[in-house]
């Protein structure tokens, strides 16, 4: 099976394919068709991360070559995947989290008539993310990278007959580009420097062949390729626009894979990183930042997708912060990456069920006791509310323990903060709790709670285990030791303070988080509608605005943009079309001048035929003979 | 007695012919002559069919014949490779350029005879009139008309005009070269004048067509009276002697090289002599157009760059600035007047005369040297293949378009035409494109081409003239394209007559060709180059 692999992605891309180009016919099992491409793909998928384990650790890595792709002079690019720990987490993960969320799918979409067409979608996203996640070369990376990108911006946009839908769509593939630009840069960098783009070859060579200035500069322009696929700041204003998309695409693309790219890129890209401190610094920075701009935001939103999608933006904060820490935090931040794509993927598919029942509704400020009229939704989602704020025992508590122990390794101030943002993820997500399940009822009119159908509660069952169970991966060091092929040895930085200590600190805040958002959503009751921005501190009021990204873009890139375009209009309209017109009306004058001679009469036209003959032979003679 | 009468009988050896050499041309005019008798034998009720079937079979047989011969042409080294022969005491030569045309032209032939004996466009009849002696307008017309009369005397003259067209690009001496565009001209001059709608206009245009042609076929003969003259003979290759070794009497030499110029000039419709053009082609019934646009100007161009290269090849630098100068006004004036059209027969036919300037930028360019670059007689031969199978299918193309009138012709009507019938607009359409030398298509490579080979004799700077003018050329071109696709129509709109399957072949064939040879233009390129150069 190892050296099949490579099937992962076929499968769901055929299906893909093929569901978009089947006729109605294919309405009826089209739904069908997709969550089995998609379970064959983590079946084929799971067999093979089996037969790795069985393999000896040095000989855990399966490269192959399907086909060459570019052959041009000295230009040489492969069709080439390899299937190594880092790669099998992730096939696992997408394959897995996949299907559960093809599954739910059934459910959330069964009254949607385009519903062939959304699994069409999931499964060229499905497709695009394994080979993104498979690729042996930079260039086929991209292949995926730009494919997931497509998938995303389908996805959004997928109920187009809505104007923000629509619109938030075009956002998320524009700022998308920007950062795409940044990697399509470092490809050409990688060529031109080291002529070749394979990863391997690229990450084992740039710290001997290449300046410490050439590593930085691709560092950077990967992280500006990071940023824009997993919303960092400050490439970050799309993402909480892209919950436009069904909620299930929330789930899969905008929580648990597609917005993780990021970090995978740049712990796959671990040779270029350690060779360049600055761009690492950089990553940390980046990490930092977000993780506490979408913590922000988290805390202010209404919106229940807003506030996971705060939230989500956080998370991959601390994995981007675990990734520029090196080898201390490469392995921490896959394993984040993961634990987070569980328990995230479980919420954010909650959020799915409570919004089913509530028609539609997001906003939480409507919600409210919901505890008891969904209780298979809230026992999943509470199980999920645990690992994500680190509940002792929770898959949450390890990883993000790991990290915040490994940043207070790299430097106090950047350990505080992290420890900082694990007591404000606590406060927003006990506000969320509170305002969706156990507050009094605040329901509008002519809703009634109802559970949701079983196809969408096992999915939520499944992925709750998984949020509480996934913690295990760390025992005994299992994970760093498992990617230790990839990203190489992972150094315990001794702490002033043991392990459990930290564990216990970070306990103590979270319980502290907890506790100020409980006294302050139970106190006095929740009102239907929320307050107005003059009403609220001005930190309520930056998150509230998404801590003015989008004001920012406008200022700096749209509205200067559009002042270029409208010069380049005026000159295009004057200048140009003047200069071209002039020059057509002159023709068309010539032209109207030269017919005169075309008379009709057989006289005139003889006449210029002898005058023409005695010029010729006049002519002739006249320049020969003088 | 009898005896005496053998001894003092003059030593008259008898012609030798290399019939099997000359047997194309001799199959066309032989068809022709057997389509005379048809013309008087057969009964009327079938004879159009059989006429078009005749003269199809014919053809067809005439241009397997024609493969048949090139293949079998000898190689001759000289100071450029050639293949072929004179043949027939040297009143003609078969070489590679001129068998290479004799295809062209019976292909241009067969397409041609698909329009000519096209019937479902106008109820029934084809495009010819009825009894040409009645007047226009007269009870006579509308009772030829109720008597569902035709001319089929067409065919034989199509044939007829062919063999003249063969006769006229493989001519070896200046008398045989004036028989041949006589043959080729008189039936073309008379078919003109057929047109079953407009008969007035077509009888213009086949009256101005016969005068002016014979004005200019008196200045032909005027120079071809001096090169006589100046060299003693006919024969192109004794002019050419005569040439090189300078025997003096320059002037009478220029005076004949200038007016069997301006003959020849006259017949591709270059300026000062191209005034007839958009009167006959606009007046001439279109199948009859299209047959002329390509034929009449393969044949002359080829005849022209045959007299200039063999017989005055020696005196190059007195007639190549000239072709210079007329090649530059050509170009200009056909692009710049093709704008202000309003017709598409005229605009098409000052298309034609925008591309006789092309043609003359790869002649004076005169670039025959032995090399892997293209030389102009392989650019002019490929040239004229694309131009005329693009020129045949745009009349093709016109032949559909009408109304209650018969064609309509003025271009406000073709607008919207990309609505009602994507097919046709889509053709014509890509021979404008082609006729623009937009890549892709066929009239891309062919201009560049001539274009190159231009370049390669030295002259850069009317390659550069050409290509600026191509630039305005595309103006009118891609103008036409606007209104079909991007224009509401005006009134009902434009409406298209269901051609038979003869039309649709031909145009579905030229566009085909014209694609091909844009996409894959390889083996016509090495044809043209294979053919080399001529042989004296």
């Amino acid at each position: 099976m190892l050296d099949l692999v490579w099937l992962v992605v076929v499968v769901p891309l055929v299906s893909g394919l093929g569901l978009l180009v089947w006729g109605k016919e294919g309405d009826r099992v089209g739904h069908l068709v997709g969550t089995v491409a998609s379970a064959v793909a983590f079946v084929i998928g799971l067999v093979a991360f089996v037969q790795l384990l069985g393999r000896p650790e040095d000989d855990r890595s399966v490269a192959g070559t399907l086909f060459t792709w570019i052959s041009s002079g000295p230009f040489h690019v492969d069709m080439a995947y390899r299937f190594d720990p880092l790669s099998a987490l992730f096939v696992l993960l997408v394959t897995g989290v996949g299907t559960l969320i093809h599954v739910y799918s059934i459910g959330y979409m069964a009254h949607d008539e385009r519903r062939r067409r959304f699994f069409a979608y999931l499964n060229l996203f499905v497709a695009a993310m394994l080979t993104l996640v498979l690729a042996d070369d930079y260039l086929v990376l991209f292949l995926g990278w730009e494919g997931v990108g497509l998938a995303s911006y389908l996805l959004i946009g997928f109920w187009q007959h809505k104007p923000s839908a629509a619109a938030a769509a075009k956002k998320a593939f524009v700022l998308n580009r920007v950062g795409d630009v940044g990697m399509a840069l470092a490809i050409m960098l990688m060529f031109a420097q080291l002529g070749t783009s394979s990863i391997q070859a690229v990450n084992a060579t740039v710290a001997g062949q290449a300046s410490e200035s050439v590593a930085t500069a691709l560092g950077l322009l990967l992280l500006l390729g990071a940023c824009g696929k997993s919303a960092q700041v400050p490439l970050q204003a799309w993402l909480l626009d892209a919950m436009e998309g069904p909620t299930p695409v929330s789930a899969l693309i905008h929580a648990a894979t597609m917005v993780t790219a990021g970090v995978y890129l740049v712990v796959r890209s671990n040779g270029i990183f350690d060779a360049a401190p600055v761009a690492q610094t950089a990553v940390v920075v980046v990490g930092l930042v977000t993780l506490l701009a979408g913590a922000g935001i988290g805390c202010t939103k209404d919106d229940i997708k807003k506030a996971l999608a705060g939230s989500t933006m956080s998370q991959i904060g601390y994995m981007m912060l675990a990734a520029g820490l090196g080898p201390a935090g490469y392995a921490f931040a896959i394993f984040h990456l993961v634990t987070h794509g569980f328990f995230k993927a479980n919420m954010f598919l909650g959020a799915g069920s409570v919004m089913h029942g509530m028609s539609d509704d997001v906003d939480m400020r409507h919600y409210g006791a919901l505890r008891r009229a969904m209780p298979v939704t809230f026992a999943t989602f509470g199980l999920g509310y645990l690992a994500i704020i680190g509940f002792p025992g929770f898959s949450g508590f390890f990883s993000k323990d790991r990290i915040i122990e490994a940043a207070f390794g790299e430097s106090f101030w950047v350990g505080l903060a992290a420890l900082l943002g694990a007591g404000v993820t606590a406060f927003y997500m006990t506000r969320l709790m509170v305002m969706t399940f156990t507050s009094p009822k605040r329901w509008l009119d002519d809703v009634h709670p109802h559970e949701s159908p079983r196809v969408m509660t096992v999915p939520l069952v499944v992925l709750a285990a998984l949020s509480v169970l996934g913690g295990v991966l760390v025992l005994g060091g299992w994970i760093e030791h498992w990617l230790e092929p990839v990203v190489g040895h992972t150094e315990h930085h001794e702490l002033a303070v043991p392990a459990w200590g930290m564990s216990i600190i970070v306990t103590a805040v979270v319980a502290v988080g907890v506790a100020l958002a409980w006294s302050t959503y139970t106190r006095s009751p929740i009102a239907g509608t929320a307050p107005a921005d003059a009403d609220v501190s001005v930190l309520t009021r930056a998150g509230r605005h998404e801590l003015y990204g989008n004001a920012v873009n406008d200022t700096l890139v749209v509205r200067p943009t559009r002042h270029l375009t409208r010069v380049l209009v005026f000159l295009d309209a004057r200048l140009v079309d003047g200069l071209v017109r002039g020059l057509a009306d002159r023709l068309g004058d010539t032209s109207q001048f030269l017919r005169t001679p075309q008379t009709g009469y057989v006289r005139s036209y003889a006449l210029s035929i002898l005058v023409g003959s005695l010029v010729v032979v006049l002519a002739l003679l006249a320049v020969t003979l003088a | 007695m009898a005896t005496l009468l053998l001894a003092d009988r003059p030593d008259i050896a008898a012609p030798t012919i290399e019939w099997s050499l000359l047997s194309p041309l001799l199959v066309v005019a032989g068809v022709a002559m057997v389509a005379v008798l048809v013309e008087t034998f057969w009964p009327r009720r079938t004879r159009f069919t059989a006429q078009a079937v005749l003269a199809g079979l014919g053809l067809l047989a005439a241009l397997l014949d024609t493969v048949r011969v090139y293949v079998s042409l000898d190689r001759v080294d000289g100071d450029v490779v050639g293949r072929g022969t004179p043949v027939a005491e040297g009143a003609v030569t078969v070489d590679g350029p001129g068998v290479l045309t004799w295809g062209l032209l019976l292909v241009f032939a067969l397409l041609s005879l698909a329009l000519f004996a096209e019937r479902r466009l106008d109820g029934g009849l084809s495009a010819f009139t009825g009894r040409a002696v009645d007047p226009p307008g007269s009870a006579g017309e509308a009772e030829a008309t109720r008597l569902r009369l035709e001319h089929t005397e067409t065919f034989p003259l199509l044939l007829f005009a062919l063999a003249g067209m063969m006769l006229f690009a493989s001519a070896n001496d200046l008398v045989t070269m004036f028989v041949g565009l006589e043959v080729m001209s008189l039936p073309l001059y008379l078919l003109c004048g057929l047109a079953r709608r407009r008969r007035l206009v077509s009888q213009e245009a086949s009256l101005k067509y016969f005068l002016l042609g014979a004005f200019s076929s008196v200045f032909f003969l005027y120079g071809v009276a001096l090169a006589y003259g100046y060299a003693g003979s006919f024969r192109l290759a004794d002019i050419d002697t005569a040439v090189t070794s300078r025997t003096g009497g320059e002037h009478l030499l220029l005076a004949a090289i200038g007016l069997i110029s301006v003959g020849m000039l006259f017949k591709v419709g270059a300026v000062p002599f191209h005034q007839w053009t958009p009167d006959v082609y606009q007046g001439a019934p279109t199948p009859v157009t299209a047959f002329m646009a390509a034929g009449t100007k393969a044949a002359a161009f080829v005849a022209f760059m045959r007299v200039l290269f063999v017989a005055f090849g020696g005196a190059s630098w007195d007639w190549r600035p000239l072709l210079w100068v007329v090649a530059l006004l050509t170009m200009v004036v056909g692009s710049l007047v093709a704008i202000a059209q309003t017709d598409v027969k005229r605009m098409l036919a000052y298309s034609s005369v925008a591309h006789a300037g092309f043609l003359l930028v790869g002649l004076a360019g005169a670039y025959v040297a032995d090399s892997e670059r293209i030389t102009s007689v392989s650019g002019l031969l490929f040239y004229l293949g694309v131009y005329g199978v693009s020129s045949i299918g745009a009349f093709a193309v016109v032949t559909v378009v009408r109304d209650a009138g018969g064609e309509t012709t003025h271009l406000s009507r073709w607008a919207g035409l990309g609505k009602e019938s994507p097919f046709l607009a889509g053709s014509f359409a890509l021979f404008m494109l082609s006729f623009a030398g937009i890549p892709l298509t066929g009239g891309f490579i062919g201009k560049w081409s001539v274009f190159s080979a231009a370049w390669s004799g030295g002259y850069g700077a009317l390659v550069v003239a050409g290509v600026l003018t191509s630039a305005v050329a595309a103006y009118f071109y891609v103008r036409v394209i606007v209104l079909m696709f991007f224009t509401d129509p005006v009134g009902d709109g434009p409406t298209v007559a269901l051609p038979s399957v003869l039309t649709t072949v031909v145009i579905a064939a030229a566009a085909a060709g014209t694609m091909v040879l844009g996409i894959l233009p390889g083996p016509v390129l090495d044809l043209a180059q294979h053919a080399g150069t001529f042989v004296r």
